[in-house]
């Protein structure tokens, strides 16, 4: 199975890996940028696919742990004054504090009753921002604005270019954990709880522990996700965390593909791109459909998932079965 | 540190300014040809803020519509409008896609607060003009750290600083209380009547209370505003807040002199809920003309405006207020676009932005004109009062300034 499917998936993941080192030496900075939006979508999914894909419990706040991890980092650089290289990690500490002691809760919750209760976080998030209280560290309704960082060590890349390799290493490494984390026993006993909670109980699986740890560590990753958009866009305000980057977040994991870490990337394509092309397509339509991004980015979104209904991993994966059989029918 | 960076900055753009002014004729910006000036915005096309979107449709209407008249001194204006959803990492991402990849000469009326805000520093630092942003926030008035960032419509201190100049006018010994958001709109709001009132007179102000914007009602602050024996109430509050307020202010017998901002006069969404009766007397200030006022139905700038509607839009957005800010907006950039005549460098579009003298438009009220300077980068400072009878408004004395 591993070697019948092995190669085509090792050649995809080295043109993917290449392209995403060559890119930042011929694209211009706006391109730059949406690399990095990318990137910085593709953490937040990997997090959101190990509680939702790997684990099974579902999460509509996603956002408001991303919007902590943005706030924390900037407060830490603004307020602080430490360099973003230190905020990102230990906003992103606080993170999974927060994941983690929501997973308490969570634990009594199951399937779309925990769907609700993160919702709730996602809609209580923009407005715990500009809590009165909280003013002189969140900046209120105004936000905070961040100066972006320059390429340390005398290295020679643009502001744009660092920005970009500081998400890609932060993605790559974060990608490597979360392998290592979903092939080995952590993975298995995720896996197990998602499935089949009674039997896994019954080995010996601690359940409860490895909810919450999963929550904790899928927030982190949320932090992490917030904290570069911080430094990214270089502004943050309740605006930037709404309600529906964690509905784009749940588009994201399920258009890429439930339990499937390279599905994150190509969900977050889509929910980077799409609304754009979206947009575009308004125009076609004549100056009058102008109002209607949404109702394209709609009929998009149910076009993909009627040709691919278990995401692009998903789709991968038939695609690779698919050669694989006609292969075989050759030899044979 | 920020400071001295900013202090810098600035210092560095006005050698430049001075620089352009001196030398004859720097190059075009990027994005003017011939025949064609390409400028860009962000809208909120999708999303909560998506009521806002008609702005975009009017300007870029209304744009087609000079273009058919021959553009302005030859060159036809193509609006770039991008839908960011109100949100501020869109916002950049769409804005440098406009400056990078579209090359548009600059930025026109994108709208937000918090997306201006994340541009800003952007634009400045590369020299492109941010013009007539479309929000009421003062920040974008700040010609010293921001010289390429330039407001349009009275920002809420302009609004303020004008009811405090009549409340001093006609009620020199008035007690005043103040309901307002705890979010940058309320705080601005408090901030102007404040500097109206001025140092001497801070006195007045004799009680302040603030909400959130996910509170469900405003009863108890008003119960508790009234408790402080104020005899003027000023309602810095959104549409749904301050039909609230007045309706309360009603029911438990509170009589003040009611005041209340320009965000809230809609008589659908406010006066109606509040109740038309309960609404009378209510003190708001306009610059516009009110498409659903009959006494402009012979108005020949209301005239112009809806021949364009007829023309150029669907019926039914005669009456929408964003229809008639899209319509100055778009009228103020042609202007602006004049004046530049042949030199259309980015820093003769921002000298000419900050040299309007005297510019009245068609569906400003009469005596509202649009002044701008080196030093002054708040458009229009000027609004008229006008009360409630119960059924509309009524506009009364002059035009003040703020």
């Amino acid at each position: 199975m591993v070697e019948r499917g092995g190669t085509p998936h090792t050649v995809v993941t080295l043109a993917i890996a290449v392209f995403a080192l060559v890119f930042p030496f011929f694209a211009s900075g706006y391109h730059l940028y949406q690399g990095e939006q990318v990137l910085i979508f593709a953490i937040a999914l990997l997090g959101l696919n190990l509680l939702t894909g790997y684990n099974g419990q579902i999460s509509l706040g996603h956002g408001a742990f991303f919007a902590i991890g943005g706030y924390g980092t900037a407060i830490l650089i603004t307020k602080f004054g430490l360099p973003y290289w230190a905020a990102i990690p230990l906003a992103s500490v606080v993170c999974f504090i927060a994941g983690f002691l929501f997973g308490f809760p969570a634990l009594r919750f199951g399937g779309l009753y925990l769907a609700l209760a993160t919702f709730a976080l996602a809609v209580a998030a923009p407005q715990i921002l500009i809590y009165k209280g909280f003013d002189a560290y969140t900046g209120g309704a105004m936000g905070l604005q961040l100066a972006k960082p320059h390429a340390p060590f005398g290295l020679p890349f643009n502001v744009d270019q660092w920005l970009y390799f500081f998400c890609l290493a932060s993605a790559a490494a974060l990608y490597w954990a979360a392998s290592n984390l979903v092939r080995g026993r952590v993975g298995r006993a995720l896996i197990a709880i998602r499935d089949q909670p009674i039997a896994a109980e019954t080995m010996g699986v601690n359940a409860a522990l490895y909810k919450t740890t999963c929550f904790g560590v899928s927030a982190l990753y949320a932090g992490v996700a917030g904290g570069l958009s911080a430094i990214a866009v270089g502004f943050v305000s309740p605006e930037s965390f709404g309600l529906a980057l964690s509905l784009a977040f749940l588009v994201g994991i399920v258009v890429g593909g439930l339990a499937s870490l390279g599905g994150a990337l190509f969900g977050a394509l889509f929910i980077e791109f799409v609304p754009n092309i979206a947009d575009q397509l308004t125009v076609s339509f004549g100056e009058s459909a102008k109002a209607l991004p949404g109702a394209v980015y709609g009929a998009l979104l149910i076009l993909v998932m009627a040709a691919m209904p278990t995401g692009v991993a998903g789709a991968a994966r038939a695609a690779a079965r698919a050669l694989a059989w006609s292969r075989q029918a050759k030899v044979e | 540190m920020i400071t001295r960076r900013t202090f810098l900055q600035s210092s560095a753009v006005a050698a430049a300014f001075a620089a352009s002014a001196d030398s004859a004729r720097a190059d075009n910006a990027p994005g003017v040809t011939d025949t064609e000036i390409k400028i860009g915005q962000t809208m909120p096309y999708s999303g909560p803020a998506s009521a806002y979107g008609v702005i975009g449709r009017t300007e870029t209407a209304y744009f087609k519509m000079i273009n058919e008249q021959g553009g302005v001194n030859g060159r036809k204006i193509n609006l770039i409008s991008l839908d960011d959803g109100y949100s501020p990492p869109k916002t950049v991402e769409q804005t440098r896609r406009l400056v990078e990849d579209e090359k548009v000469a600059f930025i026109f009326n994108s709208l937000g607060t918090p997306p201006n805000v994340a541009i800003r520093q952007y634009l400045n630092d590369n020299k492109i003009p941010q013009l007539f942003v479309a929000t009421g926030a003062a920040i974008f008035a700040d010609p010293q750290h921001f010289p390429w960032t330039i407001g349009w419509q009275p920002s809420y201190v302009t609004e303020a600083k004008i009811f405090a100049k009549h409340i001093l006018k006609t009620k020199p010994d008035a007690k005043i209380a103040i309901l307002y958001a705890n979010d940058g709109f309320g705080k601005e709001y408090l901030a102007g009547l404040k500097e109206g009132l001025g140092a001497d007179h801070a006195g007045m102000l004799i009680k302040e209370a603030s909400y959130e914007n996910s509170e469900p009602t405003v009863d108890s602050q008003v119960v508790t505003l009234q408790g402080s024996g104020a005899d003027v109430f000023l309602i810095a509050a959104t549409p749904k807040f301050a039909a609230q307020a007045i309706r309360k202010t009603f029911d438990i017998g509170w009589t003040p002199v009611r005041y209340m901002t320009d965000v809230s006069q809609s008589i659908a969404s406010v006066m109606k809920p509040a109740g038309l009766d309960k609404s009378k007397g209510v003190i708001t200030a306009v610059y516009g003309k009110d498409p659903t006022d009959a006494r402009w139905k012979d108005d020949p700038g209301f005239k112009e405006y809806a021949a364009f509607i007829e023309k150029y839009m669907t019926p039914h957005e005669l009456i929408d207020a964003f229809a008639v800010y899209g319509f100055g907006l778009g009228a103020t950039m042609v202007q602006v676009l004049k004046q530049c005549g042949a030199d259309l460098s980015r820093a003769s579009v921002m000298k000419q932005a900050a040299n309007l003298k005297d510019l009245e438009l068609p569906m400003l009220l009469p005596g509202i004109k649009i002044n701008t300077s080196p030093d002054n980068f708040s458009p229009i400072r000027q609004e008229a009062l006008a009360s409630f009878n119960g059924a509309s408004w009524e506009q009364f004395g002059e035009v003040l300034t703020g």
